[in-house]
Order: C-alpha cells, then sequence, then structure tokens
C-alpha cells in the first residue's frame, strides 16, 4: 500500500513543481516505484520540469471523466523505469475535476505505486481543494519572504481543518548570505512563526534554473546544492533521520575583528 | 541602506535588519488572519466571557460586543460588555 503526498504553498512560484519534481526522482532513485501527478490544470508545468512535454497523450481530466484508462495516461519517465508522470490538462479548467474523483484516483495510484507526489497549484480554490482530498500527508514549500509565509501559515490551517494535519514544511530559496547580514528570515524564524515540523531546508541555486532548462531535476546533479539539498529530504520522506544541510557562511575577516572587540 | 544603518550593522546592533521589520510585521498580519480564519472562534470566546462574567454581575447580552481591533502596532481584543446589575452575593460565596 503506498503513500499519497501533496505538494503545496498558498502561494505562487516558491517552487512546488521543482520540489515535486525533486522529491519523486529522488525517490526513485531509492528504487521506489513512484507517480507525480500534475493537478495543476490549465497551466501545467511538471511535464517541463520532467523534460516529458512531448509524450502526452492523455491526461488526468481523462482519466478521472473515464475518457481513457490510468495505464494509458501515464507517461514513463526518460531515465528510471519506476518513475511515471500524470500530466495535467492544459485546455480545461479547474472545476473539471472533483474532489471525490481524486479522491478515486488516489485510491488507484496508492494500490499501483510506492509513492504518488502531487503537485498542488497556488491559491486556495477547488484546484487545491482536487490536490489535497486524497492526500494521505502534506508538504508546505514555503521562502522566507512574508508574502510566502504568509499563505503557508493560511494553508496550514486550511489542512488542518481537512484532516490532513501534521503537514511538513521546507523552506526553498534560502540566501545564506543575506540570512548573515539580517536581510532575511532564517529557518529559526519561520518555524517560530508557523509552528510546525521542518522537513528540510534549500538554498537558492542557479542550478535549478538550468537544470529545468534541460529537462532534468537538480536531484540527480551531483555538483547542485539544492540536488543535495533535496537529496537529505527524500531520505526524510523515507523515514531516516539526516542532518539538515550546513548553509552557514563561515567567519569572514570582519566579524573576527568584531568578535575581537567584543562586539558580537 | 542609509549610512547610520551601515555603520549599526558594522558595529553588529541588528535591531534596524530588515529581518527584524519582516518578524514583525508578519506576526501582527498572522494575529489577524488566524483570527479571521474563524468567526466561530470569536463566538465561543463571546459565550465563554459571558458565562464566567455572570458569576459576578448581570450583563447585558444583546448589546455585548467583541471584536479584534488592529492599529499599527498591535492587535487587541476590545471587548465592551453592558451591565446591568451587581452581584450582592458575590462576597458571601467566596
Amino acid at each position: 500500500m503506498g503513500e499519497v503526498i501533496v505538494v503545496t504553498s498558498g502561494k505562487g512560484g516558491v517552487g512546488k513543481t521543482t520540489t515535486t519534481a525533486n522529491l519523486g526522482t529522488g525517490l526513485a532513485t531509492a528504487g521506489q516505484k513512484v507517480v507525480l501527478v500534475d493537478t495543476d490544470i490549465g497551466l501545467r508545468n511538471l511535464d517541463v520540469v520532467m523534460g516529458l512535454e512531448n509524450r502526452i497523450v492523455y491526461d488526468i481530466v481523462d482519466v478521472t471523466s473515464g475518457n481513457c484508462r490510468l495505464r494509458q495516461a501515464l507517461i514513463k519517465d526518460k531515465r528510471f523505469e519506476n518513475l511515471y508522470l500524470l500530466p495535467a490538462a492544459q485546455t480545461k479548467d479547474k472545476t473539471a475535476v472533483s474532489p471525490e474523483q481524486m479522491k478515486v484516483l488516489s485510491e488507484e495510484l496508492r494500490n499501483d505505486f510506492d509513492y504518488a507526489i502531487i503537485d498542488c497549484p497556488a491559491g486556495i480554490e477547488q484546484g487545491f481543494k482536487n490536490a489535497v482530498a486524497g492526500a494521505d500527508r502534506a508538504v508546505v514549500v514555503t521562502t522566507p519572504e512574508m508574502s510566502a509565509v504568509r499563505d503557508a501559515d493560511r494553508i496550514i490551517g486550511l489542512l488542518e481543518a481537512s484532516e490532513l494535519s501534521n503537514p511538513r514544511l521546507i523552506i526553498n530559496r534560502i540566501r545564506p548570505l543575506m540570512v548573515k547580514h539580517g536581510d532575511m528570515m532564517d529557518m529559526a524564524d519561520i518555524l517560530d512563526i508557523l509552528a510546525i515540523e521542518l522537513l528540510g531546508v534549500v538554498p537558492e541555486d542557479e542550478s535549478i534554473i538550468v537544470s529545468t532548462n534541460k529537462g532534468e531535476p537538480a536531484v540527480l546533479d551531483r555538483g547542485s546544492k539544492a540536488g543535495e539539498a533535496y537529496r537529505r529530504i527524500t531520505r526524510r520522506i523515507r523515514g531516516e533521520q539526516v542532518a539538515l544541510m550546513n548553509l552557514d557562511i563561515p567567519d569572514g575577516l570582519m566579524s573576527k575583528f568584531k568578535k575581537l572587540l567584543g562586539l558580537h | 541602506m542609509s549610512l547610520l544603518e551601515f555603520i549599526n550593522r558594522m558595529l553588529g546592533k541588528e535591531n534596524t535588519s530588515s529581518k527584524n521589520i519582516a518578524k514583525e510585521r508578519l506576526r501582527l498580519v498572522l494575529v489577524h488572519d488566524r483570527a479571521s480564519i474563524s468567526p466561530q472562534m470569536l463566538n465561543n470566546l463571546k459565550e465563554d466571557l459571558i458565562r464566567v462574567i455572570s458569576n459576578y454581575m448581570d450583563i447585558d447580552e444583546s448589546c455585548m460586543e467583541v471584536n479584534l481591533s488592529q492599529d499599527d502596532r498591535e492587535v487587541a481584543l476590545v471587548a465592551s460588555i453592558p451591565i446591568t446589575r451587581m452581584k450582592r452575593d458575590y462576597s458571601v460565596r467566596s
């Protein structure tokens, strides 16, 4: 019996799709049978991030409306035999699927896969309700910005109201230098405000843009810092205890001097 | 960044850092956001208040008002509760 995990955030552009792609690919490298589900109907992107945009025949609406069988709509990944994508429909809207249909779909995925990772659309309307309807647990993605943290707080409230308690948090796009200079909230600040369990921290990393350009998730790139962060997050999803990535910047000359003078 | 801010930062005084401004603003916004998620909560609070206050005095429940008010620096719970009669037997019970 597999597990259905929804990746959500409230605010758009914080890294839900990137997180979904990397989590799923990471789990597949560990030998798990995984399906990625794009529920952002009308604005699909998970196919592009995975580099599978040219292989789409059927989509999630075809499956939920009985137009085709699940097996026909699943796209097998280029790199892994045990990784699949169920793409969103591009020409319909969020109301083309209902929460009840998502529950039925999730049940089917739970039987066929070890993990189903659901990429939730931004917002708190129908698309969000669909994405969380069949999920067993939730991962909330935020960035260290006020607007993203505020929206994450709202989403956490809504998740708890919909029986998905204990969501876990990924803080994405941390810039260690800005944190050091006091110009960006750090991990402790955000955990203090949101009061939920941390799943991982991901540093801002240009290699994410490069990997999206190529359609190859960063988790496969041994040289990528964000990829390393996602490798650790993947292991935590599977229940391992893994240390957080060290994002501290070593003290420069100026701060050593300040310490010497007792100013810090 | 102004010169003063820069100097403060070089001296390791973090009070002016923008992260602290963000944290403080977020704290206030979330008090209001979280409260506004459930009007149910205000109602429950109102009922609890009535129950407790009625031990000490009679109040006019129909004119009672309980609201959250927000200004730049804080969010406050403001209650206006008209008293119709004090209870004389309070001292006896205690």
